[in-house]
């Protein structure tokens, strides 16, 4: 489990993560919600050892992140951040390959190389094997790096919104993706997420976080509920059950 | 009518999945490595060859006296220009790595303007006498403990701390920088022409005639400089991606950084020392080198810029010394010729 013990995080005199006790990373997919500035971002920084905490601590299985060599930590978390943008260039292949470097080194054995295979073939990306990053559309460039992190193969994965500038089509399949890592091959996944109702109809937990606090955490279909999330997000939020699921209407 | 979305879509994937019949697919199949010229290693001898070539053309044309001394003599040449191009090749192309950042040299942390600052303030102080008569090992010494303490006080300070910020370091390296060119100026106002003249003729890199003793002492920090390197050559790779991206596969980050760090400074400090003012051409060369090695792996963009450091070096000493018969300055021809070159690379590629 990836724990936070009154993890806390502090700008200047802004606290953007305050005393945060949580525990992360159970079966299959959880989704961490809330406004902007609420602190989610610095939560995944802290655990992705980006930020260094002011105080408390954070405990992935057992591995104090703050001592624990950083190489022996990225073969059991990935993260993919929201903002990947490379300045080199580098192909699909070359970019799969990295994910592999935990484990490697940089130095690919066969076993890494059946790896990198088989994250390409999951995300079906065979045909873009050659292709320039800067080639990729949005949504095939979001599938790469989602390959990185399959081939790194940790038990948890942790996406900062995912569904960054993805259009309708593409957010979906990032999405149902994102339910099959968890699913079908057992990952544990954490993702910061804007659209509730993705959170909604794709994570079993939804952690609801304001102002560096967790104002919320509980099964999804719990969270979806107008009270709840207009103390979260400080807005009137319907909720109507349309076949059966519950369904934020945020739009004025 | 509507169309079932998932045969849209499945249509939609396979017709991008076509290679397209643009030159930018074409390209990109070359760069995939499928054409011999597409392959780094070809690439890499073929500009090796070069060199060579140019090397020979330097070495044994155009000797007026004795063969054997002209050898003597321009062969200690191309060992500098050897020592500086491997030290701007691959300074510049670390701090690239580094940064993030593909429009930077090294000389941004100030190394260029603090060298002319130490040797005009001993003009200044002490007199041209003292400067020319100064034992060369010692002004060396003095340059170089100077010039790396001042980067490595610099880096600890603002990238070694609780800030731990690439580009405010860079920032205050800019802000001193010009600081130290602004005073040397009013320093070289006040001075004497006569101590101008002696002191201008450090303010340009000078390839020829080179010590042998600190040629030999540069030769050795270079060569350490590269052992740290070549360790640490598929990490820098892994930092193309950016720091987020790097310390999520594992790299330690902050060692990584510092280690490059002291690298690029102990290298830069001892060339400048050696031959004056040399990171003007680094930016060309490291650009070079990243479109021409045809791989975005420092396994190969290293040694790439290194050798076009040795083309732009030796081409530039053969021109000045053939055409405009040592008339002129090397940075002047290299920075001509090597920023038409830019140029014409930029603007054919389109804003890339």
């Amino acid at each position: 489990m990836i724990a936070l013990e009154n993890a806390t995080k502090r700008y200047g005199r802004q606290t953007v993560v305050d005393d945060v006790s949580l525990e992360l990373g159970g079966e299959g997919v959880t989704a961490l919600i809330g406004p902007n500035g609420a602190g989610k971002s610095t939560l995944f920084g802290l655990v992705g050892r980006l930020v260094t905490p002011d105080a408390g601590r954070i405990v992935v299985d057992g591995m104090d992140v703050a001592t624990t060599p950083s190489h022996r930590l990225a073969t059991v978390l990935a993260v993919l951040r929201q903002d990947n943008h490379v300045a080199a260039r580098l192909t699909v292949h070359d970019l799969v390959e990295f994910g592999r470097f935990p484990h490697s080194r940089g130095r690919l054995t066969v076993h890494d190389r059946e790896h990198i295979e088989r994250a390409i073939s999951y995300l079906e990306l065979e045909a873009y094997r050659h292709r320039f990053l800067d080639e990729l559309s949005g949504g095939q460039r979001q599938r790469a790096f989602i390959a990185m992190v399959l081939a790194q193969d940790t038990k948890y994965v942790l996406l900062d919104e995912p569904l960054n500038n993805l259009d309708l089509r593409h957010m979906t399949e990032i999405m149902r993706l994102v339910r099959q890592l968890a699913d079908e091959l057992g990952k544990r996944v954490v993702t910061v997420l804007h659209d509730i109702n993705f959170a909604a109809t794709y994570a079993d937990r939804i952690v609801a976080m304001r102002d560096g606090a967790v104002v919320a955490d509980a099964p999804a279909r719990e969270v979806m509920r107008p009270e709840v999330l207009a103390a979260v997000y400080d807005t009137a939020v319907d909720v109507r059950e349309i076949d059966g699921r519950p369904v934020a209407l945020y739009y004025g | 009518m509507l169309t079932d979305p998932a045969t849209a879509a499945s249509g939609a994937s396979a017709a991008t999945a076509a290679p397209p019949p643009s030159g930018r697919g074409l390209r990109s199949r070359l760069g995939a490595g499928r054409a011999p010229w597409g392959r780094p290693v070809v690439r890499l001898a073929a500009l090796a060859s070069a060199v060579l070539a140019l090397v020979a053309t330097y070495l044994f044309t155009d000797v007026p006296g004795s063969l054997a001394f002209a050898l003597e003599i321009r062969s200690l040449s191309v060992a500098a220009m050897l020592v500086v191009a491997t030290s701007v090749g691959v300074s510049t192309v670390v701090f690239h790595t580094i940064t993030q950042n593909r429009i930077l040299t090294p000389a941004i942390m100030g190394f260029d303007a603090f060298y002319l600052l130490i040797s005009t303030a001993i003009v200044f102080v002490a007199g041209s006498a003292t400067f020319l008569a100064a034992d060369a090992l010692t002004l060396w010494l003095v340059q170089v403990v100077v010039m790396v303490a001042f980067s490595v006080t610099l880096f600890t300070w603002l990238f070694g701390g609780k800030r731990r910020s690439i580009h405010l370091m860079l920032l205050v390296g800019i802000v001193l920088g010009t600081f130290f060119r602004a005073f040397t100026e009013w320093m070289q106002r006040m001075l004497d022409p006569l101590d101008f003249q002696v002191l201008s003729d450090a303010m340009f890199a000078s390839l020829t005639r080179p010590d042998e003793l600190l040629l030999a002492l540069t030769a050795g920090l270079v060569v350490l400089g590269c052992a740290g390197v070549v360790p640490l050559l598929r990490t820098l790779d892994v930092l193309t991606l950016g720091e987020p991206a790097a310390v999520g596969l594992g790299v330690d980050h902050r060692r990584v950084v510092m280690v490059l760090f002291g690298v690029v400074s102990v290298m830069v400090a001892a060339s400048t020392a050696l031959v004056g003012p040399i990171l003007f051409f680094g930016l060309i060369v490291a650009n070079l080198a990243y479109s021409y090695a045809g791989s975005f792996r420092h396994v190969w963009t290293l040694p790439t810029a290194v050798l076009i450091g040795m083309v732009c070096l030796l081409g530039g000493q053969l021109v000045l010394d053939r055409v405009f018969d040592f008339g002129g300055t090397l940075s002047t021809i290299i920075e001509f010729a090597g920023g038409l070159f830019f140029l014409y690379l930029v603007l054919r590629k389109g804003a890339r």
